[in-house]
């Protein structure tokens, strides 16, 4: 390339980089364009995990039974007025996880509660043992019908009593279940469950058809409003069970953060005058540092243009990476230093040593990926972070070292 | 600097570093976290001069909590309760009684574990150890599949993984010590940090080792192993080293100025890193010497 083409290759690299500083500056432009995605550890927040448990649930209907619980867990948390809620759900082994992350999420003992408070509602068939009359002796049988199916709930009053009721409005495809289990059960006893308990066990008179279904229970006006406020928001298709959680206070999160970007500043500056002295002899050291100072707001960008979650330990990996960067500096230029000791010139001593060094710069990192690739995929949300950030800003800096410093030294050396 | 001369006293040092952190491991054992084992962990801020460890140990235990350790963190007033495994009612029903009994109490952090979950990151973290083991196994494979020249490219191999262990075990004996006394937990982020100090080890070995074979080729001549393993060692010493320096500036700045939460987890990443460059030249490269010089 010649000399021009080389300054204007700069020139790009620069104001990319200029760019990325507006982009990843926490206000601003870069705030309102995309904001930064920050870990629970960092804002406060808990990261909540629930067991599912499937097991009255037929394996075809696995997969849409969790995306309907995510969805209608989704609704809640949304009520709780944090930023980005995060509901996923996760499978180990032969469990089935509901992972729900809620940064910033101020009071993280109302969310536990409003989560696990949903009610749980589904219909089960109700045998009698031989001979028996009494219902308490009765054997329930699961069925399908489950409160996933409601699309509708409604407070109403009983015409003659003055009773509230909830009236509840099937889709079509529970509506088709509820008609179908009518009718075989025409006659008998239809249980009601609700968290598990019978709420009511109705005799079924005919088969019903349009999937309208009927609560009347012995509810105060109050119980019947929360309960079909509950199912308007959704009622969950399968018990769930919370077995791990983790909450951060605030006021933690905030002062993490601080320090955490103190350490990084400082230990960036010491890296850049260590390498600027150190290397001074050769002319080359501050030119490192340049190209530290272009890698570091360009990898900041990517993580937040992937969408990357920042927590503690994800700045730990970044700053990690920022020791690891500068490496292939200190590859390159102990080539150059070893060309010059053999006697050739200065630009094709640079030239040679970024030659040399390439492969043995991609070699130092392929230990990392490789470690960092299974860390994300095997660990717990702390090494993931790590792992993720660490394993970015190593690819980042591969491109730096090689692209970016080899254009700076390739105008700067003659 | 001449290092194979007196790779006998960097034997000893090297054998010193290793019996103790074995003898740490064997008579501290390994304390495994609540994210290994279930259990809850639990940071409060207690800002009450009425407050110290003895009174709240005994208010804990008079609200019937059972088999809890306390471990007080003086720099900020706050105290980390381990305890078992309890519900989140327990948990805020416990957490209303701190709030009457004592004044100004927040609550840090509380992480809840079912040893169920614990159990399953238990085997992830089993399977992650050995598939990076695994990896790097075949990395250092390929790093020396080229024709070995005097010496076989198996006895590099063999070193580099030694150089390996050698590396995770002084500072896994150090995260014991440090467990016995400061009450630090095994947890998941320091299988996290042993993990990328393995890839950081094998590779600083390699430098060394790659320009050792480099000279051995390029040698002409009678030819003096130890003399050029020492002279590769020099070559490469300011590169080795210096490639450390930069990310243990930064680790540094980070343990210093960093957040609690970080600090054992760098200061971990910290000595597996100056282990590891330490080795790659004064243990990995005095080893090869020895094995060369007497051959079956």
């Amino acid at each position: 390339m010649s000399r021009t083409k080389l300054i204007w290759l700069l020139i790009f690299i620069i104001a990319l980089a200029i760019l990325a500083v507006f982009f990843v500056y926490p206000s601003g432009f870069g705030n309102k364009f995309k904001p930064w995605r920050l870990g629970l550890d960092l804002v406060g927040g808990a990261r909540l995990v629930y067991n599912v448990d499937l097991s009255q649930v037929k394996e075809a209907d696995k997969a849409s039974v969790l995306e309907g619980l995510r969805d209608v867990i989704e609704k809640r948390v949304n009520r709780f007025g944090v930023s980005e809620p995060m509901v996923t759900v996760a499978k180990s082994g032969d469990q089935h996880r509901l992972i729900v992350e809620l940064a910033g999420v101020k009071d993280i003992k109302e969310a536990i509660n409003q989560i696990g408070s949903t009610p749980l509602l589904d219909f089960r068939e109700v045998f009698l043992p031989e001979g028996a009359q009494d219902l308490e002796k009765a054997v329930f049988m699961s069925t399908e019908l489950t409160g996933r199916y409601i699309q509708k709930a409604q407070l109403e009053f009983d015409s003659v009593t003055g009773q509230p009721q909830v009236s509840l409005q099937f889709n079509d495809e529970g509506a088709k279940i509820f008609e179908q289990l009518t009718e075989k059960n025409i006659g008998k006893p239809l249980a009601i469950f609700l968290d598990n308990e019978p709420i009511e066990i109705p005799v079924v008179q005919e088969k019903i058809t349009g999937g309208k279904a009927r609560i009347t229970g012995k509810f105060t006006v109050d119980e019947a409003r929360k309960l079909v406020e509950r199912f308007n928001a959704g009622a969950l298709a399968a018990p769930i069970n919370l077995v791990s959680q983790e909450t951060v206070g605030a006021s933690l999160g905030q002062e993490s953060l601080i320090k955490t970007l103190k350490a990084g500043l400082i230990g960036v500056i010491i890296v850049l005058l260590f390498m600027g002295f150190y290397y001074r002899h050769l002319g080359l050291g501050w030119f490192s540092g340049v190209a530290l100072l272009i890698y570091i707001p360009l990898t900041l960008a990517l993580y937040k243009l992937f969408g990357t979650t920042m927590s503690l330990s994800g700045i730990a990996g970044f700053i990690l990476s920022i020791g690891m960067a500068v490496d292939a500096n200190v590859l390159t230029f102990e080539g150059v230093k070893e060309n010059l000791k053999k006697g050739l010139n200065r630009a094709s001593a640079v030239d040679e040593g970024f030659k040399r060094a390439w492969s043995a710069i991609r070699d130092s990192n392929i230990t990392s990926v490789i470690t960092c690739l299974i860390l994300y995929n095997l660990t717990s949300s702390f090494v993931k972070g790590f792992a993720l950030t660490l394993l970015m800003g190593v690819l980042v800096s591969m491109f730096s070292a090689v692209f970016t410093t080899r254009t700076i030294l390739k105008i700067f050396i003659k | 600097m001449n290092i194979i001369g007196k790779k006998n006293i960097f034997f000893i040092i090297s054998a010193i570093l290793i019996a103790g952190s074995i003898f740490s491991i064997v008579f501290y054992k390994i304390k495994p976290g609540v994210d290994f084992v279930g259990g809850s962990l639990w940071q409060i801020k207690i800002d009450d001069p009425n407050v110290n460890e003895r009174i709240l140990k005994n208010f804990l235990s008079e609200m019937g909590i059972k088999n809890f350790v306390v471990y007080p963190s003086a720099e900020n007033k706050s105290y980390s309760i381990r305890l078992e495994n309890i519900s989140e009612a327990d948990h805020q029903k416990y957490f209303e009684s701190l709030k009457n009994k004592f004044s100004n109490v927040e609550e840090l952090s509380f992480d809840s574990i079912s040893p169920m979950i614990g159990e399953e990151l238990r085997k992830k973290a089993i399977l992650a150890t050995i598939l990076v083991l695994f990896g790097i196994c075949l990395y250092v494979a390929f790093a020396f599949r080229r024709v070995s020249y005097l010496v076989p490219s198996y006895r590099y191999g063999i070193i580099t993984l030694i150089c390996l262990v050698h590396d995770v075990v002084v500072p896994l004996g150090f995260l014991v010590v440090l467990g016995h006394f400061k009450g630090v937990d095994f947890n998941i982020s320091f299988l996290g940090a042993l993990l990328t100090i393995m890839g950081y080890s094998v590779h600083d070995t390699i430098v060394v080792f790659d320009r050792i074979r480099s000279n051995l080729l390029a040698a002409r001549g009678k030819l003096d192993f130890a003399k050029l393993t020492n002279d590769s060692i020099n070559q490469v010493m300011a590169r080795s080293i210096n490639t450390s320096l930069t990310t243990f500036f930064t680790l540094i700045a980070l343990f210093f100025l960093g957040p609690f939460s970080l600090k054992y987890f760098t200061l971990t990443l910290i000595i597996g890193i100056a282990i590891g460059t330490y080795s790659s030249i004064f243990f990995a490269a005095p080893l090869l010497v020895v094995w060369q010089t007497r051959p079956k």
